[in-house]
């Protein structure tokens, strides 16, 4: 279970988040949503350890997520997928892959996680050989998801990987974050934009505004409730 | 005193020194004289790195090219001394404008690496053409001082008088064009050049002004330096040289003019040091030799990592801390430029 | 057409030791964004420890690997213990860009003045292990001798070595994973301030190799005010930048083209105009053609 209380992050003399608290529980899939500057992607970056915090307390089970490297939370099974399609350009699609799987000790089991991802995303296999800027940005995307899956996480947290594609191939990513969630038994944090389609796949949403939560709930009462709609998604 | 009379203040400062230099000893006047060309070498260096943000690691070449133009036009035309020194300034500052078109294009690493690199092949360009008089290099005589100064008035107090009085106009012009809007520019440039680019600042322009400058500064030094030694040779300038001069510039600060006192008398300090620290261990050669190099380079290391900014700035910091003002008395110009959603910005 | 081949040999074996600084170079700026100007200085030291290990051991071919570890390990000191602590303090401000710079300049200012006072400025002798006259082929004699042979296949053998290591192992990967993206390296569980430490630490393995090839075969002699290694560093510096200063390929390519215009200059022109002739390249190379020929587009323009 991933528990944040009262976290509060600053960029300088800004803050970005202050006391955020919530809750997330083992195996479903979260929506953080909330518009530019919200203070979304300061979120995740927290919980992964790229950025520090002021003050509150951030734990995924009993592992400490305000403490340490980057490195060292992924080495306990919360893998980020940053903004903007993280992948490493120069290197092929494979060794993307290989990468985020490098500090497992058993080869055998990186094997199997790259079957797996194969499966969700043939297009990667077909592909595999091929330098990561060759691929089109909704690959790119699928090829970033799946290197931090690679990684074996339970907790995968996913900053706007709708960011920049077309309606179709967005569908396409929110169905395979749907089925990491529902058959590989991840727990997924998503940070979005594009509210309305997160909220869809989502079972739980978290409206940030300003730094603050403004509003959580089941996603199926956020879609439906008329303030929210409007203050919120737009409509 | 300074902000508001800027003028009277040098004049004054330099009337107290010339006072001074008649009370004490010839040693001290010569080392004095070297102290005023290590000011006018620290500034150069602080105006090209700290205010438009180039690096030089080979200043020390700069100072030769001004060496050799004064001894050639002194041993070649005979010159009057003031006229070597003018063309000392115009011929480095040719050459200076020369490398700043290339160096206006290259960023860090590479403006180091090729300065750095011209310092290094520096002997072997004077070696190869007999006019430069090879190792030996060329004997750079200035002449007595003129009898209208007095029968007692030394060579060395000579020395004295013409540095000082190079460095106090030298850094009496200098403040006066960092003033100028030229100095803005810079400061904008070295803080954020796209941004400073978008509010119509042409950089490229600005940093070979700059290093035009900086050079024609470093050539005076260098002849002033020259005329100190009598002698312009490739060992009058060697890597060492470069590397004092940066150590200094660090010392100094290099955002800052205010320091280049404290960098020079430091650089002038360090071999007497290590003079004074061989003798005690009975004078050994490889102490004399080594030591100074040690504690130059020693200095530069630790001043890079426990006050980078220099330790005049870092007290200003604290100071400006202090007042709870949070800015350092030295605030850069102040830019923002916002295209669309991307912004541009000199703050930090 | 012998001259011709001796131009030929004396670029390739020129070209091999250059291009062991320049990778060393291009390893310290991928892995921590430094052009570490102290190189010479450490290649330097190498050959000194080369000295006193073949005057210690009599075996060349044990204080050649032995000197690479050391300088591996020298390297990997100077990133932990002087580079961390330096970005660490000055990541902000104008002094940001220029703190590095002067630091690896510092530390070569250090090194040459600790040198001066262990072995003095006199020359000490570090003798080629494998003899230097030319092989003979009919009655003409060509340039090439065992010794300049065994430094070009020593070359070609470290280079397949590193190669191997980049792009066909984990750590290669790693290491090339921190280089290109450290963030997303990090994100993937890679440790990648020791891999930064690796990076140094293969780059002292090189620059080591290259001090102790460089003196064997040329005249043997070491001295701490040698020109012969600040130029070293200058010809480092200038192959990497014309391979682009990020690609290990590019430095091998940028160490060739400059070995050979060089030995050309030398044979035909005059031996004397060789510094002027790399330096004009250098910047003429840096004028037109910014990102090397091997560089990626963004980087070095201001």
């Amino acid at each position: 279970m991933l528990r944040i209380n009262g976290l509060t992050v600053s960029h300088g003399a800004i803050r970005a988040l202050d006391s955020v608290s919530f809750s997330v529980e083992q195996g479903g899939l979260t929506a953080v949503i909330g518009s530019n500057g919200a203070g979304k992607t300061t979120l995740m970056r927290t919980l992964s350890g790229l950025k520090s915090a002021d003050s509150g307390s951030a734990t995924w089970n009993d592992h400490n997520l305000l403490h340490g490297k980057p490195e060292h939370h992924v080495r306990q099974g919360i893998s980020h997928v940053s903004e903007g399609k993280s992948v490493i350009p120069q290197l092929t699609v494979e060794e993307n892959l290989d990468l985020g799987a490098l500090w497992r000790r058993n080869p055998s089991e990186a094997k199997a996680s790259k079957a797996e991802v194969f499966e969700l995303f043939p297009r990667l296999e077909e592909r595999r050989a091929q330098q990561a800027d060759t691929l089109s940005g909704g690959e790119r995307q699928m090829l970033a998801i799946s290197r931090a899956y690679m990684a074996r996480p339970q907790l995968l947290l996913l900053d706007e990987p709708s960011l920049g594609l077309a309606p179709l191939v967005i569908e396409q990513i929110f169905q395979s974050i749907r089925h990491i969630v529902d058959s590989m038994g991840v727990t997924v944090v998503l940070v979005e934009q594009n509210a309305m389609g997160a909220l869809k796949i989502a079972d739980f949403g978290v409206v940030l505004n300003l730094g603050k939560i403004a509003v959580s709930g089941a996603a199926s009462d956020l879609i439906a409730d008329p303030a929210v709609r409007t203050a919120y998604l737009g409509f | 005193m300074l902000k508001k009379h800027p003028l009277i203040t040098f004049i004054i400062f330099g009337f107290i020194l010339f006072l001074i230099s008649n009370r004490l000893d010839e040693l001290i006047v010569y080392h004095g004289a070297t102290v005023g060309i290590y000011v006018i070498a620290i500034a150069s260096l602080i105006l090209l790195t700290g205010y438009s943000g180039q690096v030089s690691l080979g200043h020390g070449a700069l100072l030769a090219i001004g060496g050799y133009a004064a001894v050639l036009a002194r041993i070649h035309y005979n010159a009057p001394v003031w006229l070597t020194f003018v063309v000392a300034v115009l011929a480095t500052a040719v050459g200076g404008a020369l490398l700043g078109m290339a160096a206006a294009r290259l960023s860090g690493p590479y403006l180091a690496g090729t300065t750095l690199a011209l310092a290094i092949g520096l002997p072997s360009i004077a070696n190869q053409f007999s006019v430069f008089g090879g190792e030996q290099g060329l004997s750079f005589d200035i002449g007595f001082p003129p009898a209208s100064l007095g029968e007692d008035f030394t060579q060395y107090k000579w020395y004295f008088w013409i540095s000082w009085s190079a460095a106090l106009i030298a850094m009496y012009w200098l403040r006066y064009v960092l003033h100028s809007r030229y100095g803005r520019s810079w400061r904008a440039v070295r803080s954020n050049d796209v941004a400073a680019e978008l509010a119509g600042i042409h950089v490229g322009r600005n940093k070979v002004l700059a290093f035009t400058i900086s050079a024609g500064l470093a050539g005076l030094a260098g002849a002033l330096l020259g005329m100190t030694i009598s002698l312009v040779s490739p060992g009058v300038f060697p890597l060492l040289l470069s590397f004092s001069l940066a150590t200094g510039a660090v010392l100094a600060g290099v955002t800052t003019l205010g320091g280049v006192m404290i960098g020079a008398v430091i650089l002038v300090a360090i071999p007497e040091i290590a003079l004074a620290i061989a003798n005690r261990y009975g004078g050994s050669e490889t102490i004399i030799t080594n030591l100074p190099g040690l504690l130059v380079s020693g200095l530069l290391i630790l001043t890079v990592l426990l006050v980078p900014n220099g330790p005049v700035e870092q007290m200003h910091a604290r100071r400006a801390k202090h007042a709870k003002s949070g800015k350092a008395s030295h605030s850069p110009v102040e830019l923002t430029v916002r295209v669309g959603s991307k912004t541009w910005s000199t703050k930090k | 057409m012998s001259q011709f081949l001796d131009m030929f040999l004396i670029g390739i074996s020129a070209a091999s030791i250059y291009s062991l600084m320049a990778i060393s170079m291009v390893l310290v700026w991928r892995s921590t964004r430094v052009v570490n100007f102290a190189q010479a200085g450490m290649a330097l030291l190498s050959a000194y420890i080369g000295y006193e290990l073949v005057s210690r051991t009599g075996n060349f071919w044990i204080a050649l690997p032995l000197a690479m570890i050391l300088g591996a390990a020298f390297s990997a000191f100077i990133e932990f213990f002087l580079m961390r602590t330096l970005l660490k303090n000055s990541s902000q401000g104008p002094i940001a860009a220029i703190a590095p710079i002067i630091a690896t300049l510092g530390l070569l200012g250090v090194i040459h003045a600790v040198l001066g006072f262990i072995w003095g400025h006199g020359d000490v002798q570090l003798e080629a292990p494998l003899s230097k006259v030319g092989y003979t082929v009919g009655d003409t004699t060509l340039f090439i001798a065992p010794m300049g042979l065994f430094v070009i296949g020593f070359v070609i053998a470290l280079l397949f070595v590193v190669t191997i290591l980049f792009q066909k192992t984990n750590i290669g990967l790693a290491l090339r994973a921190s280089a290109y993206a450290p963030e997303i390296a990090q994100l993937s569980g890679v440790r990648v301030s020791g891999i930064r430490t690796l990076g140094w630490a293969i780059a002292g393995a090189a620059g080591a190799a290259a001090g102790i090839l460089q003196t064997v075969n040329g005249t043997g002699a070491i001295n701490p005010d040698s020109l012969e290694f600040s130029l070293l560093l200058v010809f480092g510096f200038i192959a990497a930048v014309i391979g682009g200063l990020e690609s290990l390929p590019g430095a091998v390519l940028g160490a060739l083209i400059l070995g050979l215009v060089l030995a050309f200059v030398q044979i035909y022109i005059s031996g004397t105009l060789v510094f002027i002739v790399a330096f004009l390249l250098l910047l003429a190379l840096l004028i037109l053609r910014p990102q090397g020929f091997l560089g990626s587009k963004v980087g070095r323009r201001a």
